[in-house]
Formats: C-alpha cells, sequence, structure tokens
C-alpha cells in the first residue's frame, strides 16, 4: 500500500506511457515474429514515432528510457561475449585471418569513404565504417535456422566470420570510443593507448582468472546468477567507462570470461532482460532521430547498402572459398552475411556527441532499417548469377 | 565403419558427416541444447542439404532404437570425457546388487578400485558430495571420478 500511496504523479504519467511504449512494443514483436524478420527494424521505426516530429511524440521519462537504453548495449554485448566459448574465439582466429582481413578491409572502407565523401570529420567516417562492417550475428544465425542451412558446408565459414567480427569489435570498440573523446591528435593517441592497454589487460585477466570466476558463480540459484552477472555487468562496464574505454567493452568481457556450465546458464538467465533492455535501447536512438533526417538520410543509406552487399558477397566469396565451397555455396555465404542490426545502432550510438552525430544516426538507422529486413531477403532469394555456376554440375 | 569427420560449428553446436555406402552424404548436427538435425546434403550442389530433419531429444531416443543403437551406451559415451587420463562416469546401481543397504565407507571404493565418488543421483535428486555414511538403495547412479581402469573396476562392483 505504502507504494501506492507513494506513487508520485510523474511515476504515475510515466507507468503509463511506458507500459503503453511497452505493449506497442509487444505487438511489433508479434507481427516481426509472424513475419519472420527481425525485430530490430520495427523497434527503430517505433522510436521515430515517439521522438521529436514523430506522430506520437513522448515528453516525460526520456532520462529513464535513456539509462535504460544504455544498459541494453551492455547487456547485448555480454551476450555477444557469452556467445562463443573461449576454444572457438581460439579457432576462429587461427583459420580465419584471411577471411577476416577481407571482411575488415571491403567492408569498413566504404563505409569510412562514405564518411568522407559526406564531408564528416575522420571520426564520424570512422564510426561509420564501423556500422557498414559489423554482420548482425543474431539476424544470420536465426535466418540460417529458419532456412535450414545449418548443416551446409558453407555455415562454419559464416559462423567463424561472425566470431571474427567480434573479436574485432573488442579492439574496434574501445578505439572508437577513444576517437570520439580525444580532442586533439596527441590526446587521442594517447586515449586510444589507454583503451587498448585497458583492454588488454582486461582481456588477460579474462583469460586467466575466467575459470575461477566461473567456479565461483556456478553453485546457487538461478536468481543469484542473474544477480551477479547483471551487477558484474555493470560495475565492470562502469569501472572501465571511468578508463575511458567504452563501457559496451567491460560488458563484452564479463561475457567473455565466463566459461563452462555458468556460460550456458547466464546466457539463458540473461536473455529476456536483454530482450528489453535492448528494445528500449533501439527505441531510444531512433527516438533522438527527426523522421525528415531519416527520409533525407535513405538515398545514401541504400547506395551504402548497395557496396555493403558487394563487399559481403567478396568477403563470402574469399571466406567460403578457402573452405572448400562450390560457386553456389561462395554465393550464399555473401548473401548470409549482408544484414546488419544491433551493432551497427551500437557503434553509431557512440558518435551521438559528434559534430555529425546526427547525420550518422540517421545515416546508420537508414541503413540499418535496410540491411535487417533486404539482407535476410537476400539470403533467400538471391540466386547467384548464371555465369558463377559451371552448368552440368 | 565410414570416416567421420567432426566440424565444430561456433555459437551453435558441432556437425558430423560421413558417406554412405551409396554414395549419399549424411550429417548430424547437435545443437549445445542437445537438440539434433540430419541432413542429407543434395548431389547438385554437394554444399547444400536437401532434406534436413529436426529431432528432438525425445526423437533422438526413438530413432537411435530403431537403428538398433542403445541410447544407453550412447549416452555413457557422451558424458564420458577424458581429462589427462581422468574420466567421470555414471554408474546405475541396479536393485539386485550386492551393494544396495551398504554404505559408501563399507563398500570400500576408493581403496578398491581408486576411484571417488562425487555424487549420487536418487530420482530427480542429486546429493553433491556424499559422506562416507551414504547407504546405497537400489536405482541410484553413482557419479564418479577415476582413471579409465578404476572406473570399470567400480562399475564391476556396484553392477554385481
Amino acid at each position: 500500500m505504502t507504494v501506492l500511496a507513494a506513487a508520485s504523479p510523474d511515476a504515475t504519467a510515466a507507468f503509463i506511457e511506458i507500459g503503453a511504449v511497452a505493449l506497442g512494443l509487444a505487438v511489433l514483436a508479434r507481427v516481426a515474429g509472424r513475419l519472420g524478420v527481425t525485430t530490430i527494424p520495427f523497434y527503430l521505426l517505433a522510436g521515430l514515432a515517439i521522438g521529436e516530429g514523430g506522430i506520437a511524440p513522448l515528453d516525460v521519462s526520456a532520462e529513464f528510457i535513456s539509462l535504460v537504453g544504455e544498459i541494453g548495449v551492455l547487456l547485448l554485448l555480454l551476450t555477444l561475449g557469452l556467445e562463443y566459448t573461449t576454444d572457438e574465439l581460439r579457432l576462429g582466429l587461427r583459420t580465419g585471418l584471411v577471411p577476416g582481413v577481407t571482411d575488415a578491409l571491403s567492408n569498413f572502407t566504404p563505409g569510412f569513404v562514405a564518411g568522407l565523401l559526406l564531408g564528416w570529420d575522420v571520426n564520424a567516417a570512422v564510426l561509420l565504417g564501423g556500422v557498414c562492417w559489423i554482420t548482425s550475428s543474431g539476424i544470420v544465425a536465426k535466418v540460417l535456422s529458419d532456412l535450414d542451412r545449418l548443416s551446409n558446408r558453407e555455415t562454419p565459414a559464416i559462423l567463424n566470420l561472425l566470431v571474427l567480427e567480434d573479436l574485432a569489435m573488442a579492439v574496434y570498440l574501445p578505439t572508437a570510443a577513444a576517437l570520439v573523446t580525444g580532442r586533439d591528435v596527441g590526446e587521442t593517441v594517447t586515449t586510444v593507448g589507454i583503451a587498448l592497454a585497458a583492454v588488454f589487460v582486461i582481456l588477460m585477466g579474462a583469460m586467466r582468472f575466467g575459470a575461477r570466476l566461473s567456479a565461483l558463480l556456478a553453485p546457487g540459484t538461478d536468481e543469484a546468477l542473474l544477480l551477479s552477472v547483471f551487477g558484474l555487468t555493470l560495475l565492470v562496464g562502469g569501472l572501465a567507462q571511468q578508463l575511458e574505454v567504452s563501457a559496451a567493452i567491460g560488458a563484452f568481457l564479463v561475457g567473455l570470461a565466463l566459461s563452462g556450465p555458468v556460460q550456458k546458464r547466464a546466457g539463458a538467465v540473461v536473455e529476456p532482460l536483454r530482450d528489453l533492455f535492448a528494445a528500449v535501447f533501439f527505441l531510444f536512438f531512433s527516438f533522438q532521430i527527426k523522421p525528415a533526417d531519416l527520409l533525407g538520410a535513405l538515398a545514401p543509406a541504400a547506395a551504402l547498402a548497395v557496396v555493403a552487399l558487394a563487399g559481403k558477397l567478396l568477403t563470402g566469396w574469399v571466406a567460403a572459398g578457402r573452405a572448400g565451397v562450390g560457386p553456389a555455396g561462395r554465393w550464399r555465404t555473401g548473401t548470409a552475411l549482408m544484414a546488419r542490426g544491433e551493432f551497427s545502432i551500437v557503434i553509431a550510438s557512440l558518435g551521438a556527441t559528434l559534430d555529425d552525430g546526427t547525420e550518422l544516426g540517421a545515416l546508420a538507422a537508414a541503413f540499418v532499417l535496410l540491411t535487417a529486413i533486404g539482407g535476410p531477403l537476400a539470403t533467400r532469394y538471391l540466386a547467384p548469377p548464371p555465369w558463377s555456376v559451371p552448368a552440368g554440375r | 565403419m565410414p570416416e567421420v569427420s567432426e566440424t565444430p560449428l561456433p555459437g551453435v553446436g558441432v556437425r558430423h558427416e560421413f558417406t554412405t555406402v551409396q554414395g549419399e552424404r549424411v550429417a548430424v548436427l547437435t545443437h549445445r541444447t542437445g537438440r539434433r538435425e540430419i541432413a542429407v546434403y543434395d548431389r547438385q550442389d554437394p554444399d547444400a542439404c536437401t532434406t534436413v530433419l529436426h529431432l528432438s531429444h525425445d526423437d533422438t531416443r526413438t530413432l537411435a532404437e530403431l537403428l538398433g543403437a542403445s541410447p544407453v551406451s550412447e549416452a555413457v559415451a557422451a558424458v564420458q570425457q577424458r581429462l589427462e587420463g581422468l574420466a567421470i562416469d555414471w554408474v546405475a546401481v541396479p536393485s539386485g546388487s550386492r551393494l544396495v543397504g551398504l554404505t559408501i565407507a563399507e563398500g570400500e571404493f576408493r581403496t578398491r578400485t581408486g576411484a571417488s565418488i562425487v555424487a549420487v543421483v536418487r530420482g530427480h535428486m542429486t546429493l553433491p558430495a556424499p559422506g562416507p555414511d551414504h547407504r546405497f538403495e537400489g536405482g541410484d547412479v553413482a557419479v564418479a571420478v577415476g582413471t579409465p581402469e578404476g572406473l570399470a573396476q567400480l562399475r564391476d562392483l556396484l553392477v554385481s
């Protein structure tokens, strides 16, 4: 009863708004599930609708939503770190260097160049490179499973690329975050140096003490595990932020450090929480974008999406070719890698404070809308050109 | 037996594949969750599958039974993870065993086999680290750690 009595008029209004928004998202999630597509584009569109200049602008609770959204980023990165075992990461590094480098060169470069062509400063262009580079592992895993392609011969090549992009994120994210905060060249070099050193130290710690940490967390109930993992993620994320390394990377490293049965259990208990917080993050990201800006960004985003598809086709061709896969499978690898999603948005959100941040946000949102919807369609329907598949096979 | 190749699938599980005598390529994909898929490859495009069969845990057992494999021995083989000469094994104590009613201390298992009983599974309950005064009932499953030889001796003792 005290809670009821204590609920201020502000809180009451917030409850109603947040409740209505959550229910709206639930409807969208159902529609997305029915259509068999990812929820991210739907959440982005919902954010536009309730943002400034949208159809139903929301006034209170923006601060609350922003904080919840930032926790969403941490949980997204935590689950990314939880996704692969240390052995899988090692295997990926051992076998995937050439495909990984091809991936980085042929997908980061177009975004970076596009940023410069748009007249942005170098930092914003670096972020756009990242937006263009990283395939959405969530979308790809779901599409491959839906299309019954998990057993296909090219699939290990695709999954290994996703592992490599994960590892690349461990270096790219803190570097980009440091670039954004640095002011002059000297200061930038220092912050990037500190960021990378901190990542290295935390990573070594995670590798060395990961097993002990996992053993420490293993006994106890799921409730205790959820609270420990959630607390640890926020704590390490916050400390990493203090060192000017991005909080997201701290969360990612917490995920990496957990191994064995604890890794699996933690993934299962955190997943619903992540879905909730991440939905708010996508919502808040596009909440800050003016619908007019997004419409303006559609044309460059479409051009970038075409170049990005070509980049992933090249990556897929190289990666699957090295695994001894035939032309049709090499083509399928490229089309499967097309979808960008959660991490492109995470990267773009780093640049919110930049001069070109507004434009970057709008372009990234438009780009993700196009590729997250178009990617799975390309995976399903984009047939290899006849010349690439020898006749009579 | 044909050669079976193993491919790890990061974030998904592991895939085993082989070629049948007739020349068809078949793969079994084991998800991390234990769910399985059986895939038959396309003859035109050897990298793609023509048929994929989705099996739950129960379906796998049923299929294994129909194919004539013993799901029990398969399950044991799966959990017998070797770690530098050390193995862990699950041994069921049949209700007819001479050891039913005896305690772990009275059985002198460690002295006789070198293997330690680290847990006992009884119905839906797991007793971790049972004391020396734990008394066996028929149907208990002892979880033991030891050398493969020690575990074989322990199995003989418990089952006799």
